[in-house]
């Protein structure tokens, strides 16, 4: 399907971005500084925090039932914090029988936004997959579905839509991570009615900026940000570091923050995804929404300083 | 899966160094005090190879058939498959292994282990190890005892015995069962334990080495036993 000229939706996202604007003016907004960073769906104008939580490898725990314990004291922190997006995929082990655990644990908190994947090479399979997910997070339905990875995802955008359409899931996107693809990618993007798009984005990771971001903002999709932290490696290799003094003028005291508040600057971002298995982290990822978020100029003082390291 | 060459062994991780230890913790309290028999095991199979008697060959292909089936069912079908969800693909290749020590070594009877010259030592050597050290390499690594990989109730010491029966055996022929499927499982685990920036995942490599090597090595080179 292929999308030319302004659609329903991009007027109805029109006209809601101009309302939202004449409400609350600025890119996102804080009405108090422990409120979390909102912001807005592009293709429907609906706000939600702009940290959420990713679940790749911390929340693979099996049937560890210490470990399950600590993940849902993690997910405690995050709801408790402001957090809504919980973020993962049949690919990832046990993590979606964990988030269920936790959800459970926590007495279902209302303010999920449940996002999932659909991860088969087989697009006949993909609806009996994406019912064993919602079973897994035990919710009545999830809120954004994605194709892992753009796995079949000819067949599994239709399967997607046509969930959309009857109201069975809310969003659909497309999911890729570490720069793969990336010319498919905004193929899918031009030609087909996303909600959102997951690639992987941080300070040393930009090739997105030039072309995909810009398209997103063009298409009225949102986009989501997996491995903000390289799987740990960008923080392990900046620990040794002390952070700059102007650090302190966007309000991050940890180089996850410095990270995190660097992403954020970027006006096209909807929504970071950070991991952790632990409850500080957690928080301290969640405190990144607070306080300035670095502007352009400062987002190029950001770069050039962690590729002097 | 396109662009494969982007990837890098880290992508194919699913679970973190600590999740892993405690899937063998977990493990081996769920199945304790199985650990005394399976050891004990290890410890018949050995008495059985230094002492051989009529039997000794069937026993021992019966004793490492029930320990194959038993890691299969336990550990990758009912523990590891809870991290990793390719674990219950790699149970049909256990429960080969299974038929194969049962249908070459009890029923057919052709599987025996002499272990002449070297081989004998170094064979003997290698089970030992699995049996006996390969348990201590937990503390040795700074994990607890009780994450211990145990023989007979963990893939890689189970493996790495059968490796050694492998290099007791002068020629395989159709015994060369006893080195694919445990050096498969070896060379996996190695990957994972260097995924996992683990110390200690040299030593399955190991093994497969010591047991490839002694199988291929030109014969010239091996001294041949003395008739």
């Amino acid at each position: 399907m292929v999308n030319d000229g302004p659609t329903r939706r991009d007027v109805m996202a029109a006209a809601a971005a101009i309302t939202s604007a004449a409400l609350a003016p600025g890119m996102e907004t804080q009405a108090q500084d422990q409120s979390p960073l909102l912001r807005s769906i592009p293709s429907t104008m609906e706000r939600i925090p702009a940290i959420g939580l990713g679940s790749w490898i911390t929340f693979n725990v099996g049937n560890d039932d210490v470990l399950r314990d600590e993940c849902a004291a993690v997910m405690a922190a995050f709801f408790d914090a402001g957090g809504r997006v919980i973020d993962s995929s049949p690919m990832y082990g046990s993590s979606q029988a964990v988030i269920g655990h936790g959800l459970d644990k926590l007495n279902r908190p209302s303010q999920l936004f449940a996002a999932d994947k659909v991860w088969t090479s087989s697009g006949s399979q993909g609806p009996a997959q994406i019912e064993q997910s919602r079973r897994l997070w035990d919710v009545p339905r999830l809120d954004l579905l994605q194709v892992h990875n753009l796995l079949a995802w000819e067949s599994h955008l239709k399967t997607l839509f046509d969930m959309k359409a009857s109201g069975n899931v809310r969003y659909v996107g497309i999911t890729t991570s570490e720069g793969r693809r990336h010319d498919l990618l905004e193929d899918i993007m031009r030609t087909q009615p996303l909600d959102f798009v997951q690639l992987t984005y941080n300070i040393d990771d930009r090739d997105v900026e030039e072309r995909i971001l810009r398209l997103a903002r063009d298409r009225s999709i949102g986009v989501i940000v997996n491995r903000p932290f390289q799987q740990g490696a960008l923080t392990r290799r900046l620990e040794g570091t002390p952070l700059p003094e102007w650090a302190g003028e966007i309000g991050a005291t940890t180089w996850a923050q410095f990270i995190l508040k660097f992403i954020l600057g970027h006006p096209d971002i909807t929504v970071v995804i950070p991991a952790t298995t632990r409850v500080d982290h957690v928080r301290e990822n969640l405190a990144a929404g607070s306080g300035p978020l670095p502007d352009e100029a400062m987002r190029s003082r950001m770069i050039a300083y962690v590729q002097d390291l | 899966m396109s662009e494969w060459w982007t990837y890098r062994l880290h992508d194919f991780l699913l679970f973190s160094p600590r999740v892993y230890w405690r899937v063998f913790e977990l493990h081996n309290e769920a199945v304790w005090p199985l650990q005394i028999l399976t050891m004990a095991a290890g410890v018949a199979i050995l008495i059985l190879l230094v002492r051989p008697r009529p039997r000794s060959h069937k026993i021992i292909s019966f004793l490492m058939a029930m320990l194959w089936i038993w890691v299969a069912w336990s550990f990758l079908w009912n523990r590891y498959a809870s991290i990793n969800w390719a674990a219950p693909y790699v149970v049909p290749a256990f429960l080969i292994e299974a038929a194969l020590f049962l249908w070459v070594g009890c029923y057919r009877g052709t599987l025996r282990f002499p272990g002449p010259g070297t081989r004998r030592a170094v064979g003997l050597g290698v089970v030992v190890y699995a049996v006996f050290v390969h348990p201590l390499v937990a503390l040795f690594a700074g994990r607890p005892i009780e994450a211990a990989e145990v023989f007979g109730i963990a893939p890689d010491p189970t493996a790495i015995a059968t490796l050694g029966l492998a290099v007791l055996v002068p020629r395989l022929g159709v015994g060369w069962f006893l080195v694919v499927i445990p050096a498969l499982w070896c060379i996996a685990s190695a990957v994972t334990l260097y995924a996992l920036e683990a110390a200690d995942g040299w030593i399955p490599l190991a093994a497969a080495g010591v047991a490839f090597g002694y199988q291929t090595w030109p014969r010239n080179v091996i001294k041949r036993p003395a008739h």
